[in-house]
Order: C-alpha cells, then structure tokens, then sequence
C-alpha cells in the first residue's frame, strides 16, 4: 500500500495548545515539515517569541530557544554567529515582531543575518487576550480599542511589516502568504521551504509573512475567520513576493 | 615570564576576555566604556571571534542570551544607563540559567547624568536592578591588574554557576592606565553537553526557557535557584583586609573608593591614626562575616561610596548597631578626596 500521509516526527505526541481555528497549528505543521525535507532537524534551533506561540516548545522535538519578549532576532543573532552552520528558524507573532520587537527585527534584517523568519500575522495579541495589535486593521475591535481601531483616535494605522523591510538591503528573500484556504496553504508551504533552503545556501535573511485567523479573539467562528482573512487581511495587506534574489520585486 | 604592559582598564578587561576564550562579543556605544567594544572590533575578529556593534544595549544583552545558548562565552559591557537597559536581559539569563559576563564601567546618574565615575549603580547590581529573585557575582576591581585578573575569573564563575557574573567599575578604572602583567587563564574546561543548543545527535532535544506556566514549577526552579545562589555566598565571597588587626577605625569601600582610603590608611597611621579597610572585592556576595567578626574589636566603620551612599546600608545589616558608622559620599560624578575624608577622620577621632 503506498503511504501518502505521515505524522512528522518532529511534533511531540502532545495537545495542541492553540484555540480551535487558530493558524499556528498548520504553520507550525509547514515548518516542521520543512525542516525535516531539508534533513536539519537535529541541526536547527528554532527561536520562539513571546506570545501565543511561545507554547511550541511544548510539542517541538528540536532545540528551542525562548528569550525575552520582542528580543527574538536579537537572541537569533547570537545564535546564528555563535553557530554559523546551524539552521536557525524565527518564528513570531504581531506584537512581538512588530510592536515591542521593531528595532530588533529592523537591524537584524539590516545585517543581513542568514536566519529565516517566519512571521505570524493574526492582527491580535492573542494569548494576553484579545488586544490592540500593530496589525490591527482600521475599524478592527480589540480589547484595547472597543470601537475598533481608529488612526484618528491617535491608535496608529495597521503596520504593513513586508514593506516596511523591503528597503533594507539585507533583505535577500520576503514574501506574505495566507492560510485562508487550501490553495494559499500551499503557496505558504512553498515560501517556507524557500526561506530555510536560502538559509543553508547562505544567501541570507528570509523573511515570510503569514496572515493567520485568531477567531477566539476576534469573535468569529473559524470559517467566519477565515473569510476576514481572505476579505478583509489579504485586502489591505496584499499577497505575493516582495524581494527575491535580493530584488524589489 | 609574562611581559608586562601598560594599558588602560577597558582595554585589559577588553584583553583578559579574548584570553580566557570569549567567542561572542556584543555591545552598544556608551561613554566612559567605548575602548571596549573597540578593542573587541580590532582584536577578538582576527581571533574568529565574534563582535557585532548592536542596534541597541537590549539587542546587545539578547545577542549574549543567544550565544550563550550554544554553549559559547559572551559578553557585553555597558555604562550605567546603558546597564538599565540590559537588566531585564540579565533577570532572563538568570532565569534560563546562561552564562554569561557583563561589564559596568559606572558613570554618574540618575537619567543620562555624567561620564565621570560614580558608584551610584549598587543597589541596581547587588539588589537585582532586573525582576524576580535572583542574585548574580558581583566583582568591583581596584585596579587595572585585578581588572584583569577578575575578568578571567568571571568567565569561569559564569560557567560554573550557570549564571551572568558582573563586574563593576568605574570611569576612573576604565579610562586610567596602569601596569599589569596577564595571568594564564584558568584552562578549566566546562561541560555543557547538557543542555547546550545545536548540533544535536543522539540526544533529546534542548530547551532554555524561563517559562512555566504549570502550577508550582516556577516556585520549585527559584528554590533551586536559591541553592545556587547559597553556594555562591558559602564559596564566592572575596575581601581584602588592609592593616584592620589593631585599628579603631576601619574604611569599608570597593574599586575607586577604596583606593582613596588606602592612601588615607596610610597617611592617617603616620600621623598616629590607627586605622584599617575592609575592601569588598565582591560585593555579592557581600562580606558581612569579615564585618561582623571586625566589630569586636573596632567600634568605628567609616563608609566611602561615589554615591549618596548605597553599600552602607548592607555595613548597617553586618554591624548591627555594634558599632558607630559614618559615611562619606559624593554623587554624580564627584570623587572623595583625600583631605576631606582626613578632615572628617580627625573629627571622629577627637570623640
């Protein structure tokens, strides 16, 4: 009989710790599934953030690396020059990437570090509850703008993360997916995959973007969630690549 | 036998550091520390070394997190305000349990304040300047020779400990030259094969963490911790005592400023003075025992800090109203001279 699916080895026979609908699970899934093609499993140290997917470490069987919220590309740095043959993944949400992490994510793109990161965008802060993320898009509700966000209420206006990055010439590789569907699922896979092997060819930094349903915090059945993705996500921040082999795309 | 050389004191820690292996080097600029991270850029790269001149002194801190979870020795170095900014990278190394070495060249504060030397960052050092509870080695070196001689040990206390070790010094230290011959590195090897990340076979995999949200873990990884930090004070504590066997008066004060009480102890014994110092060469551990023992003979502690006085209140807890203690104190930025604290000498004497 030919085997067409399998557990990955690398997921802990644990509980997933995520809310029903959330994205992490599958992202999670394409990495792992990533890391394992390539053969590095016993050669990565996957960087967590601070945040809902802080908890991977609970299920990964790789070395984990957790430091302090926000300092994520920082520590990875560390890592990356300290073991310079290592496969080093950066996985991290909104508000820790794109809030408290902003300076760190900036410089080590900047630097051209040859790391991959994998950025989570759910436009929430999820596991502190429901809160105002940078990618909070205008007239979203949170917690911390129960009117949803207003630009004019001096709350800022949704930070669009690819775009912000893709001037800095250390930027080899970025592009923005979604999971929304089968299909975007896929293309999320693919751009995963890419983003490890330009790592082990010493290209440089990676940088893949993936617009994720937080339908607990957002107030959504997961199918409801996944059409706000697809809807309204995806419209304000558009799908595709924005740097390849080093160029504006 | 080793040459000896003049150098000045951020430049010796700076050498002392690649001597005893540093592998990462990560740093921010900062006055009065700046031949620090400069001296890493020229020297510790042609040793294949690392140095990255980070974007910020919390990067800095983080990068050291990272590097240190391979198993590498890193470090970073800073002055006071530039030192803020690191704690909470300095409570995670203690809660991840990671090596690591951090350097405070003391300037004068609070906020942006001065670049002239001060002791004003104490309580931040001893007391845990970052959240939590937990306590870290503390060196405050006197001269640049101990500098040295204390940042080859620090390596190999980080190591031992799994935990940051800091060393304190002061504008005066950092920026003076001084003669000093390097001693050879202790050559201890560690093994970290434990717990270290990366290039993992045959092994589970690694974690370095300081997260747990199930009930009571965190409360059991302090009480642990606490063991460490017990051993720490039964073993690490180190203190000089300067001509204390038959003084009534003995001077308690570290780096800069016990450099101006050596010279007051000697100058006060030629004319007639009998008095001592009790110099803390770590102040955590803190040498309590040494002060206490020291009260049943001399009833007179004279406390001399850069500050408004932050270390006499660990003299109060040694002493415990045994003895009479005075003080003798200039903040941001100022430098006790030798005439003043003779001038108040002589006043205590006469009573």
């Amino acid at each position: 009989m030919k085997k067409v699916y399998e557990r990955n080895n690398i997921a802990l026979d644990m509980p997933s710790p995520y809310c029903p609908g959330c994205g992490h699970g599958i992202i999670h899934r394409m990495v792992m599934d990533a890391i394992k093609e390539v053969g590095q499993a016993d050669n990565t140290i996957f960087m967590a953030p601070v945040g809902c997917s802080i908890l991977a470490y609970t299920y990964l069987d790789l070395d984990v690396c957790q430091p302090a919220h926000g300092r994520t590309p920082a520590a990875a740095t560390g890592v990356k020059r300290a073991l310079p043959d290592s496969l080093v993944v950066l996985y991290q949400g909104d508000g820790d990437l794109a809030a408290i992490g902003t300076a760190e994510i900036v410089h080590a793109v900047n630097r051209g570090e040859n790391i991959t990161a994998v950025f989570v965008n759910n436009a929430i802060y999820g596991m502190t509850g429901g809160q105002m993320a940078p990618t909070t898009l205008e007239g979203q509700r949170a917690t911390t703008c129960p009117e949803g966000r207003n630009p004019m209420l001096g709350q800022g206006y949704p930070i669009r993360v690819c775009e912000l990055l893709q001037s800095l010439r250390g930027l080899y590789y970025a592009e923005r997916t979604s999971v929304h569907d089968a299909k975007n699922v896929l293309k999320t896979r693919k751009a995963i995959k890419k983003g490890i092997e330009n790592q082990m060819a010493k290209k440089g930094f990676s940088f893949i973007e993936v617009l994720s349903p937080c339908p607990v915090n957002w107030g959504m059945t997961p199918r409801k969630a996944l059409e706000y993705v697809e809807k309204e996500m995806a419209a304000y921040y558009p799908l595709g690549e924005f740097k390849v082999d080093g160029k504006i795309v | 036998m080793a040459e000896k050389v003049l150098m000045k004191g951020n430049e010796a820690i700076a050498e002392a550091a690649i001597r005893s292996g540093l592998k990462c080097y990560f740093g921010y600029p900062i006055t009065p520390q700046n031949e620090i991270p400069a001296y890493m850029a020229a020297h510790l790269t042609k040793k294949g070394g690392t140095f990255i001149q980070a974007e910020s002194e919390i990067a800095a801190i983080n990068m050291v997190y990272g590097a240190s979870c391979t198993g590498a020795r890193a470090m970073t170095s800073s002055s006071s305000p530039g030192i803020s900014l690191k704690q909470e990278g300095i409570s995670y190394l203690v809660g991840a349990k990671l090596p690591a070495v951090i350097v405070n060249i003391m300037r004068g504060g609070p906020g942006l304040g001065n670049i002239a030397p001060s002791q004003a960052d104490y309580f931040q050092s001893v007391k845990g300047g970052g959240h939590g509870d937990y306590r870290m080695i503390v060196y405050t070196p006197e001269t640049v020779q101990e500098a040295a001689d204390l940042t080859m040990k620090a390596f190999d206390k980080a190591d031992e400990y799994r935990n940051p070790v800091l060393i304190l010094g002061d504008a005066i230290l950092g920026q003076m030259m001084e003669p000093l011959i390097f001693k050879e590195p202790s050559g201890r090897t560690f093994d970290k094969s434990s717990w270290k990340l990366g290039n993992r076979k045959d092994r589970p995999s690694h974690l370095i963490n300081s997260l747990s949200l199930s009930e009571g873990v965190v409360e059991e990884w302090n009480w642990e911790l606490k063991k460490k930090f017990d051993l720490m004070t039964e073993k690490e504590m180190m203190v000089e005592e300067y001509l204390t066997d038959d003084a009534d008066l003995v001077f308690v004060a570290y780096g800069t400023s016990a450099r101006i009480c050596r010279a007051v102890v000697n100058q006060s014994r030629k004319e007639g003075y009998k008095t001592g110092l009790i110099r803390p060469i770590t102040v955590w551990p803190f040498p309590s025992d040494v002060i206490s023992k020291c009260t049943r003979k001399t009833k007179d502690f004279f406390v001399v800090e850069m500050s408004l006085g932050q270390m006499i209140e660990d003299v109060k807890l040694a002493v415990l109203g045994r003895a009479s203690i005075h003080f003798h104190g200039r903040p941001g930025g100022g430098i006790p001279a030798e005439p003043d604290i003779m001038k108040q000498l002589k006043e205590i004497m006469k009573k």
